[in-house]
């Protein structure tokens, strides 16, 4: 029955494409005219209510966002561009006007806490100060928070969130896919006690306020998680809710145990609420959706159907494989309807390792939630960012979703890192 | 006289003109048996990653798409499929995903029949990789 999660999503993605497939979105230079909202939603598909414009477009590839309280937006480029990798964009009745750019330095990373701008790029977290309108005074002069983490190329991003007890939550990804002898390679078996876990693989607490911390100053808050780019602290729950990249390839390593068919769905995108201690079991199990278990990973035993001896953190809810969430966001607004209020925004960014089957989850999904806990079933949010029916490889995709952020009116921006579009998200009350 | 020594003359000229025109056209022999044998071992082997048209994906898998490393120097993309490769930009781009080192995993034979499928396919056009060479550049990178 789970097998069959993505076929309303498709056939979705497959009826708002027959109408809104001839939507031409004009690039834009320096001043990033909004598009009306209405007839197109700036080519995406919404719940009834719901409309859609960008903001920005052609700004570079565009990690995570910030909307300051007065309406501008911060976002920070995957690699710098002309020596800025930080834009500055000012709202402007509703257009966005890039002001300036500062940061010399690529990263993901793109949070407002507390009265400053935090930023990553992929070993380090920097903060500038914010003034009252929560302008950088001087961008020139960051603070280094954190410094020194791994960057091995593979999983390198690191995605910042904060709770109220001053501490800043930074993710590092494991610079593996399942801790092999052989990373991706058919067959070779995994490290005996996964010695990538003492410094990736995790989340580390550090202080949010205190300069040129390393590992050693930090905490190690969780392991066992294979790659976290979406991140974010649950109020109602006081609590620090991530999503996990999971593991690729089950079928070209193992395919003795997985066909193509399962592998495209296999194992689950989780959401982990995690406390300090816990472990998600990366790289020894993985979560399957389908049989609502923990496996045994192929590579340390595993075929398919074992179950751990151990038992790890169990996700709060599972998605389809391969759908790479790559931000969370608990939305506290009160502009949109009763029933999003303190649930969860994911802004998917799409899969690539799902073939023969067609790519999926170029899309923003939402789940209710009550007291900090799931309370239905996910649903797909604004879909249609990748412009076309049938996406067979993930360079097709024209635009793939990668940041999330509320406005001050609780308008929810979405940021694309293809081709540097913010769309903006409106309820219109009726 | 001279009409009889020119004839077998202009006949083998004509020959030489047709083989060479047939040679740029056509394969190299065998190549066609590689080509079939070569696309099998990149669905089993490369397609996830490097996709069904060869485009990768953007900031993990580079494109085998009209690249220098693909079209350029054999012994240099002999050696990414036997010992892998990582952290390498290639084009101003960075691929965040490694290739894994092959050499154990494929014979001689299959790396050449699956590098000859690459460089004749996704709007490439390149000599073939004999098992030969392949067999060499395994020698040398050890």
């Amino acid at each position: 029955m789970k097998k069959n999660i993505l076929f309303p999503v498709l056939l979705a993605t497959a009826v708002v494409f027959s109408i809104f497939s001839f939507t031409k979105i004009p690039p834009l230079a320096k001043v990033h005219k909004n598009t009306k909202p209405g007839a197109d939603n700036a080519g995406l598909t919404l719940p009834k209510g719901f409309t859609a414009s960008i903001v920005a477009n052609n700004l570079g590839q565009v990690r995570h966002i910030a909307v300051t309280k007065e309406g501008d937006v911060y976002a920070k480029l995957a690699r710098a561009k002309n020596g800025k990798g930080i834009l500055f964009l000012k709202d402007n009745n509703g257009n966005l006007e890039e002001q300036s750019g500062f940061g010399d330095y690529g990263g993901t990373a793109m949070r407002i806490h507390d009265g400053y701008l935090y930023a990553s790029s992929n070993t380090d977290v920097f903060r500038y100060k914010l003034n009252n309108k929560d302008e950088v005074t001087d961008p020139s002069n960051s603070e280094t928070i954190v410094t020194g983490l791994l960057d091995r190329g593979e999983h390198n991003s690191k995605s910042v969130t904060f709770d109220d007890a001053g501490n800043i939550y930074v993710n590092v990804g494991a610079y593996s896919n399942s801790c092999q002898v052989q990373d991706r390679t058919p067959g070779s078996m995994g490290r005996p006690g996964c010695p990538i876990l003492d410094s990736a693989g995790g989340i580390w607490q550090f202080k949010a306020d205190k300069a040129d911390q390393h590992y050693g100053d930090g905490v190690h808050y969780a392991i066992g998680l294979r790659n976290v780019v979406g991140l974010d602290w649950n109020q109602k729950d006081n609590a620090l809710f991530v999503m996990q990249h999971g593991r690729d390839q089950l079928h070209d390593l193992f395919p003795q145990y997985y066909d193509a068919k399962i592998s495209s769905v296999l194992p689950a995108e989780c959401m982990y609420e995690i406390h300090e201690g816990d472990n998600a079991g990366w790289p020894y199990i993985y979560y399957d959706q389908i049989q609502k278990k923990q496996i045994l990973m192929p590579e340390y035993g595993g075929d398919g159907k074992k179950t751990a001896d151990k038992k790890y953190v169990d996700p709060v809810i599972a998605f389809p494989g391969h759908l790479a969430p790559n931000d969370l966001l608990f939305y506290t607004g009160n502009q949109f309807p009763e029933k999003y209020k303190n649930g969860a925004f994911i802004a998917f960014h799409g899969s690539w390792n799902r073939s023969p089957e067609p790519q999926a989850g170029y899309f923003v999904v939402f789940v209710p939630f009550k007291d900090g806990k799931p309370t239905g079933k996910w649903e797909v949010f604004a879909d249609g960012f990748a412009g076309a029916k049938d996406i067979s490889s993930p360079g097709k995709a024209v635009h793939r979703p990668c940041g999330l952020a509320q406005g001050p009116d609780g308008s929810l921006y979405v940021s694309d890192d293809v081709k540097g579009t913010i769309y903006k998200i409106v309820y219109n009350k009726k | 006289m001279t009409v009889v020594l020119l004839f077998p003359l202009m006949l083998a000229l004509m020959g030489m003109k047709n083989d060479a025109a047939r040679e740029i056209r056509r394969p190299q022999p065998g190549v066609q048996k590689s080509l079939a044998a070569g696309e099998k071992i990149y669905k089993k082997y490369c397609l996830t990653c490097h996709q069904a048209d060869g485009s990768g994906v953007p900031n993990m898998t580079p494109p085998l798409m009209q690249t220098s490393f693909v079209l350029g120097d054999k012994e240099k993309l002999i050696n990414i499929v036997l010992n892998g490769l990582k952290n390498v930009d290639i084009d101003d781009q960075t691929y965040n995903n490694p290739m894994p080192a092959l050499g154990s995993v494929l014979k001689d034979q299959e790396i050449a029949n699956v590098l000859t499928y690459v460089r004749n396919s996704f709007g490439n056009k390149a000599a073939g990789i004999t098992m030969e060479e392949v067999k060499a550049a395994r020698v040398k990178s050890k």
